[in-house]
C-alpha cells in the first residue's frame, strides 16, 4: 500500500516542480482555478462590487425612511436639524474627504511597489478615520447632555421653548406644536441609525487598516499582490459616498433663516 | 522584463496621483459649495441643489477614486446595474407614498 503510493508520488513530477508536470511558472499570489493574475484581479474587483451593491441596498432603506419620514413631518425635520452643529458636519466632510485621497494615494504607491509611501499613507488614513470619529463622539455627547437621544429621557424642550435653547434661538426657531414636536424623535432615531451605522462602518475599516499596516510593513503589499490593498479601498470610499450623502440631508435641511 | 512590464501595465491602468489631487480638491470645494448653497434661499430648489451635488461628487469618488472609469465592461455593467436597481426600488417606493390620499379611506 505505501510502496503503490510512493511509486504514485514518484509518477506525479520531479520533486523540483511541486506543483505537478506541465505547470508553468507563475507568481506564489495566484490561485489555481484562475487563468492569470488579470483574471484572478477582475474576479476580486467584481465580488467585491457585489458586496458594495448589497451595501447600498443596506443604506437604501434607512434612506428611503429618512426621505419618507421628512415629507411627512418636514416641519419636525427643519428644527431637529438645526440642533446639529454644521461646523463640525462640515470638518468632518473634509476630513472623510481627505482620508479617502490618502486612500487612493495608498493604493497608488501599493501599485507602484512604494513600501514607505504606502505604509505613510495607510496611517495617515487610520489617522483621519480616528479623526472622524474623534468629532462624532463629541456631537454625540452633545446630543446625550441635552436628551436628543431617543428614547424614555427623550427630551421635547429645545423644540417647545426654541428661546431657551441656544441652537434653536440662533436659528430663529419657532415653537412646534406638541405632535409635531413629537416628531423631532423620528429624526433623532434616523440621525443616530444613519450616522451609528456609518460610524460601525468606520470602526471595522479602521480596525482592516491596522492589519494593513502591519502587513504593508512586512512588504505583503508591494510585491505586485495588490487586490486586498485596492478592494479595501473600494470599501473605503464607499464609506465616504455614505457620508456625502448622509451630511446634506441631515446637516443642510433649511439652514436659511425665516423658513 | 520590459516586455513584461508593459504586459502588467497594459492589464492594470494605474491612475495618476495628479488626478487624485484634482478629484480630492475638487470634492472639497463642492462641500463648500453645498454649505453656501443651503445658507441661500431657493424654495423648493435647496434639497435638489444639496442632492444634485451630493451625486456629483459620488460620480467624482466611484469613477477616479475608486477607479470605474478605467475598469473593465464588466465592472461598469455591475455598478450601473446596482445603482439602476437601487433607483427603481427607492424611486417606486417613493412615489407610492407620496401619491396616497393619506387618511382620505
Amino acid at each position: 500500500m505505501s510502496n503503490s503510493t510512493a511509486i504514485a508520488h514518484d509518477a506525479h513530477g520531479a520533486p523540483e516542480n511541486p506543483h505537478g508536470a506541465g505547470h508553468e511558472e507563475h507568481p506564489p499570489y495566484l490561485r489555481h482555478h484562475f487563468e492569470n493574475t488579470e483574471q484572478q484581479a477582475d474576479a476580486a474587483g467584481f465580488a467585491m462590487w457585489l458586496f458594495l451593491l448589497t451595501e447600498v441596498m443596506f443604506f437604501g432603506g434607512l434612506f428611503t425612511a429618512y426621505l419618507i419620514y421628512r415629507n411627512w413631518y418636514y416641519p419636525a425635520f427643519v428644527a431637529a436639524s438645526h440642533q446639529l452643529d454644521i461646523r463640525w458636519g462640515t470638518l468632518n466632510t473634509g476630513v472623510l474627504i481627505t482620508s479617502s485621497f490618502t486612500m487612493a494615494m495608498g493604493v497608488w504607491c501599493a501599485e507602484m511597489r512604494k513600501k514607505s509611501g504606502l505604509v505613510l499613507y495607510l496611517v495617515l488614513t487610520f489617522i483621519l478615520g480616528l479623526a472622524f470619529l474623534g468629532i462624532k463622539t463629541v456631537e454625540y455627547k452633545e446630543k446625550i447632555e441635552k436628551h436628543h437621544v431617543p428614547g424614555f429621557h427623550y427630551s421635547l424642550n429645545s423644540f417647545l421653548n426654541p428661546d431657551s435653547d441656544a441652537e434653536a434661538k440662533a436659528a430663529g426657531d419657532k415653537p412646534l406644536a406638541l405632535d409635531m414636536a413629537r416628531h423631532t424623535e423620528v429624526y433623532f432615531s434616523l440621525y443616530f441609525a444613519m450616522t451609528g451605522m456609518h460610524a460601525l462602518h468606520m470602526i471595522i475599516g479602521i480596525a482592516l487598516l491596522g492589519y494593513m499596516i502591519v502587513r504593508a510593513r512586512a512588504g505583503a503589499y508591494t510585491s505586485g499582490h495588490v487586490t486586498f490593498v485596492e478592494n479595501f479601498g473600494l470599501y473605503w470610499h464607499f464609506v465616504d459616498i455614505i457620508w456625502i450623502f448622509l451630511f446634506p440631508l441631515l446637516y443642510l435641511i433649511s439652514r436659511h433663516a425665516n423658513t | 522584463m520590459t516586455d513584461q512590464k508593459e504586459m502588467e501595465e497594459s492589464q492594470h491602468h494605474i491612475v495618476s496621483p495628479v488626478i487624485y489631487i484634482i478629484i480630492g480638491g475638487s470634492l472639497l470645494v463642492l462641500t463648500g459649495v453645498t454649505v453656501g448653497a443651503s445658507y441661500l434661499e431657493l424654495g423648493i430648489f435647496n434639497p435638489i441643489v444639496a442632492i444634485a451635488i451630493a451625486c456629483i461628487k459620488a460620480v467624482l469618488v466611484v469613477l477616479f477614486f475608486m477607479h470605474v472609469k478605467y475598469s473593465s465592461k464588466l465592472t461598469k455593467l455591475t455598478v450601473f446595474c446596482g445603482l439602476f436597481t437601487f433607483m427603481a426600488l427607492i424611486g417606486m417606493t417613493l412615489s407610492d407614498y407620496f401619491s396616497r390620499a393619506w387618511g382620505r379611506w
